[in-house]
C-alpha cells in the first residue's frame, strides 16, 4: 500500500480531529534572495554580495466547517554568507477550537498587534527574527496557550507562554551588524527560570463603528535585549544580551473614515531602572484611481517618540516617518512602498524602497533596497552605516 | 515595513445579486396588480415602478441564510492574454442591514489564504477587515475605493459589492425583450459617494426578477461596460444564481469572465464564522 507521507499526517490528525474534514492543503514558497552592498564592508568576514534562500512550506487541515484546524508551518533559510542567518523555526504548529464563544489555540503560533507601519511597539507576543531583515516584521514561532472568549463587547484574549525565544543577530559574515557579534549562547535572564520563565498576556480588543481598539498588557521576560559587552570563550570580544524581567502595557487604536487610517499605539513598559513610555501616531490618506485612473497612491505619515535616554534610546525616539505607496492594480498586481524614518535632531534616517510584482500564476519578483544614512558617529546605528543594500527576490509558489 | 498584499483589498459579496424586483407586498400596489397589471403600473410613476421592481428583486433574495461558492475569475487583455484568479466566498444574510462575507483567496498563489471580512451597509461604507496571513495581521481597511479595479479584473468594487436597494435611485424606462426573453428596462443611478458611474441601465427578466444585463456609463455619461449573465440555476426553489458573468470593458477593450461553482445554501454558517478571529482560522 502506498502511503504519502502528508496523507498519513492528514490521516491521523483526522483520526483525533473532530468533526468531517473541510480541507486539506499542502502551500508554501520557495525564495532566492540576493542581496548586493554597494559600500566596501567595515568588518572582517563580512562581503559585497549575498545568496540566500528561504523555504516555507505550510499544511493546513480543517474539520468541522472551518472550526477545528491544525496549521504546520517550518522555516529555514540557508544562507551564503551568514551562518547565523542560516537557520530554522518551527513557524507555526498549532492546533485550534473554536466554540460559540470561546477558541483555544494551542502550540507554536504568530501573533501580530497593533494598527501602525513604522514599528509595532505593541506587537510583543512573539520575539523578532532580526536576522531575516532589518524591518524587524519577521517573527518567531512562540510556544503559547490562547484562549480568546468572543463577547459583543469585544474579544479577551488570555496567553500564556511558557518558552523564551531570543532574538537572532548577523553572525561574523553577515552585513547589518556590530564591530563585533552577539553571542547568544551566553544570554543573561534576570528571571532564575531563564528561558523556561512562564510569561503571560491578556488583550481586549473590539471593532465598533470605525473605531478598531485595543489594550494589551504583558508580564515577563522582555523581548528586546541590552546589548553588554563581554567575552566568548576564546577570549574575543562579544556583545551579550541581557533579558529583563517586565511588565508592558499598550494601547492601539484606529479611526477609519472615508480615505483615512488614523492611528495610534502607545506603551508604557517597565525598564531597568525607569518606566519606558513609547508611542507611534499618524495617518494613511489614499488616493484612488490616479494614472489613468487605476492605481491608488497612499501616503503615510507617522510620529515616533521614546523616552528613553542617549545611550538606551532605541534608532526611533523622536522621528518622523512618511512614505507613500503605490497600488498598480494591474494583472501583475504590481506595488510600490517607499518610506524614510528621519531623526528630528539629525542623528540619521532609515530609508526603505520595497517593490513587488507577479509573474505568471506561481512567481513574483521582488526589489527592497534599505539601510540608515547620515548617522551621527555618537548613535550605534553608525556601525551600520555602509550596509545600506539592493536586494532582489525571485519567489516561487506552491 | 512590509507593502500592503499584492491585493490591496477587494470585495467579495453576495453577487448573484444584481437582481432588481418590485414589491408585489406594497399594498397599495398589490390591490392594482390584482385587477391588472397594466393598470398598476400606470398608477405608478416611472421612479416608484423602478424602485417597486428594484424591492420585488431583493424580497426574492430574502431567507438565504448563508450562501458559500467557488468564484473563478478570467481576465482578458486586449491581445487575448489571460490570466486566472481563484476565491471562495462565504455569505451571511444579516435582516435590516447590509450581509456579511468572508472571501478567500486560493489563486493566484501569492496571494493564498489572504482574506477579507465585510460587514456591508445599506447606508454608510462598508466595514472591511484583510488579513495578512504572512504577518497573521488582521488590517482594518478603508472601503472608500469604489471605482477601482477589482484584483486587476474589469469588475469594480462597488460591481462586486453588495446590491442593497438603498444604494440606488431607480428610474423605469421600458419593457423590451432580450433574446426573446420579457424584459423590465430599468435606469438606476448611485445613491452612495465616489461611484464611478452616471447611471446604470439593467435588464431585468419578468418572469423571476433576474438581472440579465447592465450597461455602466461613466462620469461623463459614456457607455463603459457591460455586464452579461448567464447560466442561471435555481437553489432551494427558490434562489436564483448564474453560473457565469462576462465583463466587458468597451473603451480599453479588455474583459472579464465570473465562473461559478459549488454554490450551497443554509449551510449553518453564523456570526462567529465571520469575526475576526475566524480570520485567524480560515485559509
Amino acid at each position: 500500500m502506498r502511503t504519502s507521507p502528508r496523507g498519513l499526517i492528514a490521516g491521523c490528525l483526522l483520526a483525533i480531529g473532530p468533526g468531517a474534514l473541510e480541507a486539506q492543503l499542502v502551500t508554501g514558497e520557495i525564495e532566492l534572495e540576493t542581496r548586493g552592498f554597494p559600500r566596501a564592508p567595515l568588518y572582517d568576514g563580512q562581503l559585497h554580495n549575498n545568496l540566500s534562500l528561504r523555504f516555507q512550506p505550510e499544511l493546513y487541515v480543517a474539520w468541522d466547517v472551518g472550526r477545528t484546524t491544525f496549521t504546520l508551518e517550518p522555516f529555514v533559510r540557508l544562507d551564503l554568507a551568514d551562518g547565523r542567518r542560516t537557520h530554522v523555526d518551527i513557524r507555526e504548529f498549532t492546533f485550534v477550537r473554536a466554540w460559540s464563544a470561546i477558541e483555544l489555540r494551542v502550540g507554536i503560533a504568530k501573533v501580530f498587534w497593533g494598527v501602525t507601519e513604522s514599528q509595532h511597539l505593541v506587537d510583543v507576543i512573539n520575539q523578532t527574527d532580526l536576522v531575516e531583515n532589518l524591518d524587524g516584521e519577521d517573527k518567531l514561532g512562540q510556544p503559547m496557550v490562547n484562549m480568546s472568549f468572543i463577547q459583543p463587547w469585544g474579544v479577551i484574549d488570555l496567553f500564556v507562554l511558557p518558552w523564551f525565544r531570543q532574538r537572532t543577530f548577523a553572525g561574523q559574515g553577515g552585513r547589518l551588524r556590530f564591530p563585533i557579534t552577539v553571542d547568544n549562547d551566553q544570554a543573561v535572564f534576570e528571571s532564575s527560570a531563564g528561558r523556561h520563565h512562564v510569561d503571560w498576556a491578556i488583550r481586549w480588543s473590539h471593532a465598533v463603528g470605525s473605531w478598531d481598539l485595543g489594550v494589551s498588557h504583558f508580564s515577563g521576560t522582555g523581548r528586546e535585549p541590552r546589548l553588554e559587552p563581554g567575552m566568548n570563550g576564546a577570549s574575543e570580544p562579544v556583545l551579550i544580551p541581557h533579558y529583563d524581567q517586565t511588565d508592558q502595557t499598550g494601547i492601539d487604536v484606529q479611526f477609519t473614515v472615508d480615505s483615512w487610517l488614523w492611528k495610534f499605539e502607545g506603551i508604557s513598559r517597565t525598564g531597568i531602572d525607569e518606566r519606558l513610555w513609547a508611542l507611534t501616531a499618524g495617518l494613511e490618506y489614499t488616493l484612488y484611481g490616479v494614472f489613468d485612473g487605476l492605481a491608488d497612491v497612499g501616503l503615510l505619515a507617522e510620529y515616533l517618540w521614546d523616552s528613553r535616554e542617549n545611550s538606551l534610546a532605541p534608532p526611533f525616539d523622536d522621528d518622523i516617518a512618511g512614505g507613500f505607496r503605490f497600488a498598480f492594480n494591474d494583472t501583475q498586481s504590481s506595488e510600490l512602498l517607499a518610506v524614510a524614518v528621519i531623526d528630528r535632531s539629525g542623528s540619521g534616517s532609515f530609508v526603505s524602497v520595497e517593490g513587488n510584482r507577479r509573474v505568471g500564476d506561481s512567481w513574483t519578483v521582488g526589489l527592497e533596497s534599505r539601510g540608515f544614512i547620515g548617522v551621527q558617529p555618537s548613535d550605534p546605528l553608525f556601525a551600520l552605516r555602509r550596509d545600506v543594500y539592493v536586494g532582489v527576490t525571485v519567489t516561487r509558489y506552491f | 515595513m512590509t507593502s500592503n498584499p499584492l491585493l490591496d483589498k477587494f470585495v467579495g459579496r453576495r453577487l448573484s445579486p444584481m437582481t432588481l424586483l418590485f414589491s408585489l407586498f406594497v399594498p397599495t400596489f398589490a390591490v392594482a396588480q390584482a385587477n391588472s397589471a397594466a393598470d398598476g403600473f400606470a398608477a405608478l410613476s416611472a421612479e416608484e415602478r423602478g424602485l417597486a421592481i428594484a424591492e420585488e428583486a431583493d424580497r426574492r433574495e430574502e431567507g438565504f441564510g448563508d450562501q458559500i461558492a467557488v468564484m473563478t475569475m478570467t481576465l482578458r487583455n486586449r491581445h487575448g492574454q489571460e490570466s486566472t484568479r481563484e476565491l471562495r466566498i462565504k455569505t451571511l444574510e444579516v435582516r435590516d442591514d447590509g450581509d456579511k462575507s468572508l472571501a478567500v483567496f486560493d489563486r493566484p498563489r501569492d496571494v493564498q489564504g489572504t482574506v477579507l471580512l465585510t460587514y456591508s451597509h445599506a447606508i454608510g461604507n462598508d466595514d472591511q477587515w484583510l488579513y495578512l496571513p504572512a504577518l497573521r495581521r488582521v488590517k482594518r481597511i478603508s472601503s472608500n475605493n469604489k471605482s477601482g479595479p477589482f484584483m486587476g479584473s474589469e469588475f469594480a468594487y462597488e460591481d462586486i459589492s453588495s446590491q442593497e436597494v438603498d444604494k440606488y435611485t431607480y428610474r423605469f424606462l421600458r419593457e423590451e425583450d432580450l433574446d426573446g426573453v420579457a424584459m423590465f428596462v430599468v435606469e438606476r443611478i448611485p445613491a452612495y459617494e465616489n461611484s464611478g458611474y452616471t447611471r446604470q441601465i439593467a435588464w431585468i427578466d419578468q418572469a423571476e426578477y433576474r438581472t440579465q444585463k447592465v450597461e455602466f456609463y461613466d462620469r461623463r455619461d459614456g457607455l463603459l461596460k457591460t455586464l452579461i449573465a448567464s447560466g442561471f440555476e435555481q437553489y432551494l426553489d427558490q434562489y436564483w444564481r448564474p453560473g457565469r458573468m462576462d465583463m466587458e470593458n468597451h473603451q480599453t477593450g479588455k474583459s472579464t469572465t465570473l465562473a461559478w461553482s459549488g454554490y450551497e445554501f443554509k449551510t449553518g454558517l453564523r456570526d462567529r464564522d465571520f469575526d475576526q478571529n475566524s480570520l485567524r482560522r480560515v485559509r
